[in-house]
């Protein structure tokens, strides 16, 4: 077990776990922030994606011991993030959802993509969001939320 | 006809009205109706059974503040109903949209499903079955809240109207429905309560953003597998590698010593034995599981392997089995000449659902009552099996419904194979609430699929080009043999879930004839969104356009003309897909070709036409249309978005890695990298979703969106190739 310092939406956080548990497992079972979700454990379905030092980043497969002390920011500070909210607004106004299992990743990938690329066209989307897995396939409107917030972000 | 029990009827008899006052947690009081009800809603037919009634308070509850809360007697996944349900209520009750807040009830006489008499999600019922009732509980509730504002204002009830939670006197009173509440549940219940017209309505037939929107949408909704109880333990399986196989030994030293994990030990499964591992967190229990050494006694189970299988039941579907539907000539088809004969042999693999949240149930068990959450579409089966294994009664065990991420059929076991499990695991951790958790792996290898088909079609087509005579053999596992739907769904030894779409088909062919295999395999099925629509409609929907290019007819006419008089729905659906496609159709760029497909289940009518290309090998899916006649759309923006996904969703037996495949026993697949559902550059680009404008009886919209779309894709990807693709999943084009 390791004692780790990390700043998770901007606060510091001390954690003892063992250094391979990945940033997810610290995030939802050690600092109950659970909306970063499990879908898939190997990096495939992108349901756990945060941003680590401000890239999108598939928590499930980082252990701990390599955050260092980079920034880990999650779908909670969205509301509080200039593009975050604009993205977070566009999803609910174009009612994307279903299951809502997976939005928390898609909307991560999103406001990455949006702070990278603010007007993106559609391979830019299909690159950034490719990763992310839907299983109720939203597919359809998270392409029309994310076009509706980068003009929203003018 | 509606299903009544005694146990329900019991709560309307002989009980008076009351008022029920109840502390919040919060520390704000709850003013909730609890009437004593008729038994006739609304005049009935004396010979008809009465019409159940169903108490509002069970149902709506008028705080203090304001807020309506509306319980949602169904499991939410996504479909949609934890919004659709309380609209209908809401609109009937003149109630405050802003105002009203959903709640997934917990497991109940109450809430069970009022045609079944079972709490479920399932056959993409909800809708169907429970509008007449939120209605009726809508009705009442606005009813004895308008008599007793008229009572305060000694005026006439019928004089008074009702707008988004106030009541409106004659003389220009006004009184909030909060206000109003403790005196309406003073009121005597009207012996009937009468519905709105449909011109009347203020919330159903409009676009309605879901409840569960914002909520879903900055983390902060729990689903089962975010709950965090105090003390709480998490457990984690180690299961046989072939189904069925039990454990002989096991070696726990190094899991043991993985910090956090706590008890290790040997539990039955619904097939064989596991180990479970238990432990304070996900991740200890995880690595404790994977640690292990097992040895597992294999010489009992049956090894599976999907090559043998394929060939096993392309044996069996050269003759017929079960006959599920048989009419006209039967000698026909054997008049054809091999060059008016269309032979078709069709393969679909086992399909995973794979929910995007891993399966999951939480229980705590304290001896003489035990507490359980989980995203449940069988809450009445789980907490059964759940009070069997712990030796409980069934209401002994409350069981809270969990907001679900996913389902599509995966969380209705009728053996209830994860609520045992959890039970099992609960029982010997007794006093700490534990939470089972599949990993992915566990759910991708664990069994549940869509049972594989081979269909084999024989055609024999007339002078015009039209099918005169079809005989079609269907060889997949029965669904429901050995579980308590066997009776129901089985008839004459054909599983209908394995025949519907096919035995049913809206064609009119003369000579027709289906039947079906159902062998027995040692692998777990179940039924999969749509069910056996998927592949039914997919063996139709290929053919008839086969049917159609053989014959040089236009794919839509084609089907016009042999769709029955009376496929009126349907028809209704292909005419409006049809109209709002055509302009893009008659002008597709070079390398393009469009797809047609159509098809009716759970009461729904579907048409699409789809806009395909191919890149890389695979298709790319530039624009679907979709028409739909589902009745009257209660939630359109609902029906819309179901449709838009649930088209993708159904490419899922289209993708290149699509396919659940079984090598001496074992799933060769474990995870996401290796069982790949659609991802956004494999779904369609854009959809357009149009409703046939109707007043009928609402049907669903969570499965019927499904099976049309891969038909339409391959039917596009035939006309590009001159291929025609028959065997599932679609590797290469």
């Amino acid at each position: 077990m390791e004692t780790y310092k990390l700043t998770v939406n901007g606060q510091p956080k001390e954690v003892t776990v063992d250094p391979g548990t990945p940033l997810l497992w610290v995030l939802r079972e050690d600092l109950r922030i659970t909306g970063t979700k499990y879908g898939c454990g190997i990096g495939a379905c992108g349901a756990c994606t945060v941003h680590l030092g401000g890239i999108a980043t598939r928590s499930c497969v980082v252990p701990v011991s390599l955050v260092g002390d980079r920034p880990i920011v999650t779908i909670e500070a969205m509301a509080e993030d200039p593009v975050g909210r604009v993205v977070q607004d566009a999803w609910v106004a174009h009612d994307v959802v279903q299951c809502g299992y997976c939005q928390s990743g898609q909307i991560m990938s999103a406001v990455a993509l949006l702070k990278t690329a603010p007007r993106p066209t559609d391979t830019n989307i299909e690159e950034s969001m490719g990763g992310n897995l839907c299983r109720c396939a939203t597919y359809v409107r998270i392409r029309e939320a994310i076009q509706a917030a980068s003009q929203q972000l003018g | 006809m509606r299903a009544t029990t005694s146990a329900d009827d019991d709560f309307l008899l002989g009980r008076r009205s009351f008022l029920r006052v109840s502390a919040t947690i919060a520390g704000g009081l709850i003013v909730s109706l609890h009437l004593d009800l008729p038994l006739h809603a609304q005049e009935a037919d004396e010979a008809a059974p009465a019409p159940k009634v169903y108490p509002p308070d069970a149902f709506v509850q008028i705080r203090p503040d304001g807020k309506i809360l509306i319980k949602v007697n169904r499991l939410e996944f996504g479909q949609g109903v934890q919004t659709s349900l309380p609209m209908i209520l809401a609109d009937e009750m003149d109630a405050d949209w802003s105002q009203v807040i959903a709640e997934l009830a917990p497991a109940a006489e109450v809430y069970k499903d009022p045609i079944y008499g079972f709490q479920m999600v399932g056959s993409s019922s909800s809708i169907t079955h429970s509008f007449q009732q939120y209605r009726e509980l809508g009705a009442r509730t606005r009813a004895m809240l308008v008599a007793a504002a008229a009572q305060q204002w000694d005026v006439s009830p019928a004089r008074c109207r009702t707008e988004a939670s106030v009541v409106h006197g004659p003389g220009g009173q006004s009184a909030r429905y909060a206000e109003l509440a403790e005196a309406a549940a003073k009121q005597a219940v009207p012996a009937s309560v009468s519905l709105k017209d449909p011109p009347q309505f203020r919330l159903v037939g409009r676009r309605v953003r879901r409840l569960d929107g914002r909520s879903k949408c900055d983390g902060s909704l729990r689903f089962g597998l975010d709950l965090d109880l105090p003390g709480m333990k998490t457990a984690v399986v180690a299961r046989p590698p072939v189904f069925g196989a039990r454990v002989k030994s096991f070696d726990d030293k190094d899991a043991r010593r993985i910090a956090g994990v706590g008890d290790v030990f040997e539990i039955p499964l619904a097939r064989g034995t596991g180990i479970a591992v238990v432990a304070d967190r996900f991740w200890a229990a995880k690595q404790g599981r994977d640690t292990l050494k097992v040895e597992w006694d294999l010489s009992a189970v049956e090894r599976p392997d999907s090559a043998q299988l394929w060939s096993k039941y392309k044996t069996l579907a050269r003759a017929p089995g079960n006959v599920a539907a048989s009419r006209g000539d039967q000698t026909k088809i054997d008049t054809f000449a091999a060059s008016d004969r269309i032979v078709a042999e069709y393969e679909f693999p086992y399909l995973a659902h794979t929910p995007m949240e891993p399966l999951n149930t939480t229980i705590r068990f304290d001896g003489d009552l035990a507490e359980t959450w989980a995203g449940s579409q069988f809450q009445t089966a789980d907490q059964a099996a759940i009070a069997e294994v712990l030796g409980l009664k069934p209401e002994q065990v409350t069981f809270h419904t969990e907001m679900a991420g996913g389902g599509f059929g995966r969380r209705a076991t009728p053996d209830s194979h994860v609520a045992r499990e959890a039970a099992t695991i609960a029982k010997r951790v007794r006093g700490t609430p534990v939470k089972l958790v599949w990993t992915r792996e566990d759910d991708v290898q664990g069994g549940y699929y869509r049972p594989m088909h081979v269909h084999r079609v024989d055609i024999g087509v007339g002078p015009d080009g039209m099918p005169l005579a079809w005989r079609h053999v269907i060889v997949g596992q029965s669904i429901t043999a050995g579980t308590p739907f066997e009776p129901l769904i089985v008839k004459d030894g054909v599983d209908s879930t394995a025949v519907e779409g096919t035995a049913d088909t809206r064609y009119d062919i003369p000579a027709f004839h289906v039947s079906a295999h159902h062998p027995t395999v040692n692998v777990p099925v179940l039924w999969w969104r749509s069910v056996g629509h998927a592949h039914s409609a997919f063996v139709m929907e290929t053919l008839i356009d086969e049917l159609a290019t053989r014959a040089k007819a236009d794919p839509v006419a084609y089907r016009r003309k042999l769709l029955k008089p009376d496929a009126r729905k349907l028809r209704g659906a292909l005419d409006l897909m049809d109209q709002k496609s055509a302009p893009w159709r008659t002008t597709l760029p070079a390398g393009h070709a469009a797809g047609i497909a159509c098809h009716e289940c759970f009461g729904t009518a579907v048409a699409c036409a789809v806009d395909v290309s191919i890149e890389n090998e695979r298709p790319r899916i530039h624009r679907v249309t979709v028409a739909v006649d589902l009745g009257l759309a209660v939630n359109p923006l609902g029906v819309e978005s179901q449709f838009q996904a649930g088209v993708a969703f159904g490419l899922s037996q289209l993708m290149a890695k699509g396919a659940i495949t079984l090598r001496d026993g074992r799933v060769e697949q474990r995870n996401f990298d290796g069982y790949t559902p659609p991802y956004i550059v494999d779904a369609p680009v854009a959809v357009d979703v149009h409703i046939v404008p109707s007043g009928e009886a609402p049907s669903g919209s969570g499965e019927p969106p499904v099976p049309v779309i891969s038909p339409a894709v391959v039917n596009a990807l035939a006309r590009l190739t001159g291929r025609r693709y028959r065997s599932l999943p679609l590797v290469a084009v």
